[in-house]
């Protein structure tokens, strides 16, 4: 590795013996400014990733001493209907969040850059459920999902249409957890959309103008092809953090009704701290960090790609 | 700035006619998708629980009870969970900046031998869902190895794993990249060790990243919901979001929305206060290229 800070040490005179006792102070007070930052690291990010792999293949519980019980925890995921009921509706949720929060921010975006006016407002508010804690919206929104005097059958009362029971049917939990988390999270890809097309020039829309391309070929062949890149990095990144929901599940439905809400997170939270059976919540994480390091792999290519 | 629409589009009376219905639309339902839900949180809190059971609801409180933020306050006991969060959170900051500004600066200025291999390994954790951690995270967190201490119910299970933040030492040593390297020889010469130039030279020219980081780092804490939940069991140590979902099922709904307004009163005026940073910040942060 070649010397960051290139002194002049040439023009000081300094001789090879000075230059090398320099460097070395210099390595020694950088590890110095370094080592907290190595010492958090190596406990609570290292060390656990390495352990998390090892627990996968142990029977832990606070009792007796970690014994290796080999692909047994494995086995016991594989065996347990919730395993795969949880992915199921993990996946479901995955998807139904793609259709919504993939979709309609990037069509709010669209739009929001062809206002001229307002712009400061609409960014503002489409991002203030952004900033509420997830915890305050899960229950806020559990009242308003309430079948009674919640305030969407009320609203759907004063429309004529008969209510919904939202969180109270099997049929209709998991997409109302979507809207919930759709509602959460817009904001952030909406901007983000919103800045990515800011970048577009116009000369772009100019050209296909020229060219006789109508609102929808400009569309199609220079507005989104010009986004290619931030629309599929927050497909990513979109992917990872809904395959990981916890907060809403866990306060607004518990899992339920049935088992129709739970999720992979849900379940290693139980494995865990329903069971205390870290050893089999360790495989479970470790079969979701496999499918999650996946998308992870993608996105580091994509984003080396674009530096 | 030329979009999807040409102005001259914009200008002919059809046009026109148009951008208004469609400016028209997108203020009310943006008003009331946003900013609905929240007025109506903070109407419901003030409805008394009996009008709050009522179908159809009213609209306005029948008799508007601001008490009710004082009642909750005193129910949940909020001052001692604000306390609680307000602990964690400004701990969770200052160790964030006192751990990963230092060790950003000395990647990115330093340039020490490994370093580049210590770099990788951090932002390595990058591609690791926060979730695949939870579980040894949590073990590590009751038995600390090499210390031997149990950090459960302490903010220290918050503030030390919290510190191991890959992304803010990713965005700082960005930041320093760019700061020019003669202004650290020029002020090597005056004869300022690393430490020293550090916090005279690069630190001040820094301000617009530390405040990224530092906002970021403030309105995560205070969000953050699922691993205050594991580590703080007692009560007691809880903070605000963990301690009103423990709440919620025993409260009575007027009081249970007078608490989650309180709760999101802090974020809110943050938000407010520091829009620009936190937008500007969104954008430079999250498509990390």
């Amino acid at each position: 590795m070649s010397t960051a800070v290139r002194l002049p040490s040439a023009a000081l005179g300094v001789r090879p013996a000075a230059r090398l006792r320099r460097r070395l102070r210099e390595n020694v007070t950088a590890y110095g400014l370094l080592c907290a930052a190595l010492v958090v690291f190596a406990l609570f990010s290292w060390y656990p990733i390495v352990r998390g792999v090892l627990l996968s293949f142990q029977q832990v519980n606070f009792v007796t001493a970690p014994t290796w019980v080999g692909l047994e925890n494995f086995q016991k995921l594989f065996a347990d209907p919730q395993f795969w009921e949880a992915w199921v509706n993990t996946l479901l949720f995955t998807a139904l969040a793609l259709v919504f929060g993939f979709a309609v921010p990037f069509a709010i975006a669209v739009l929001l850059n062809e206002l001229r006016h307002g712009k400061a407002y609409f960014r503002l508010v489409v991002y203030l459920p952004v900033m509420l804690p997830p915890v305050v919206v899960a229950l806020l929104w559990k009242w308003f999902y309430d079948p009674g005097p919640g305030l969407f059958n009320s609203a759907l009362h004063a429309v004529g249409l008969p209510g919904l029971s939202w969180l109270d049917s099997p049929a209709t939990a998991m997409l109302s957890l979507v809207l919930v988390s759709t509602w959460a999270n817009m904001g952030s890809a909406t901007l983000i959309y919103l800045a990515a097309l800011q970048t577009i020039s116009g000369d772009l829309y100019e050209a296909a103008e020229l060219d006789g391309a109508g609102l929808w070929r400009r569309l199609w062949h220079v507005t989104i092809p010009q986004t290619r890149f931030a629309l599929l990095v927050m497909l990513l990144l979109q992917l990872v953090a809904t395959m990981q929901v916890f907060t809403e599940p866990y306060i607004m439905t518990g899992g339920g009704p049935g088992d129709s809400t739970v999720t992979v997170l849900l379940l290693l939270y139980k494995y865990a701290f329903f069971y205390n059976d870290f050893g089999t919540a360790s495989a479970l994480s470790l079969l979701l960090f496999v499918v999650l390091g996946v998308f992870g792999l993608f996105y580091v290519r994509l984003t080396r790609k674009a530096d | 700035m030329r979009t999807l629409v040409s102005e001259s589009q914009l200008r002919s009376p059809r046009g026109k006619a148009i951008y208004w219905t469609v400016f028209v639309v997108v203020a009310v339902a943006f008003t009331v998708a946003f900013v609905f839900p929240l007025i109506w949180m903070v109407l419901g809190a003030m409805k008394t629980a009996p009008e709050l059971a009522r179908v159809p609801p009213t609209l306005l409180p029948a008799k508007a009870n601001v008490g009710a933020y004082v009642e909750a306050w005193n129910f949940m006991s909020l001052a001692h969970f604000f306390l609680n969060t307000v602990i964690v959170v400004l701990g969770a900051w200052l160790v964030q900046l006192a751990v990963d500004v230092p060790a950003a600066y000395a990647l990115s200025k330093l340039k020490p031998k490994l370093g580049n291999v210590v770099l990788g390994m951090m932002l390595g954790t990058l591609m690791l869902p926060a979730s695949a951690l939870l579980v040894p995270t949590y073990l590590t967190i009751t038995d600390v190895p090499l210390l031997g201490v149990n950090l459960v119910n302490s903010p220290l299970a918050i503030w030390l794993p919290g510190a191991a933040n890959a992304f803010n030492i990713y965005l700082l040593k960005r930041f320093f990249d760019q700061i020019p390297g003669e202004l650290i020889e020029a002020s090597t010469l005056d004869g300022a060790g690393p430490v020293r130039t550090m916090w005279r030279v690069v630190l001040p020219l820094s301000r617009p990243v530390l405040g990224v980081v530092s906002i970021l780092s403030v309105v995560t804490a205070w969000k953050d919901f699922i691993w205050p939940l594991l580590v703080f069991s007692d009560p007691q140590a809880q903070t605000i979001s963990v301690a009103l979902q423990r709440f919620a099922p025993d409260t009575p709904v007027n009081l249970l929305l007078a608490g989650l307004v309180l709760a999101s009163v802090p974020t809110i005026v943050v938000f407010l206060i520091f829009q620009r940073n936190i937008l500007a910040g969104l954008t430079a942060g999250s498509v990390k290229g």
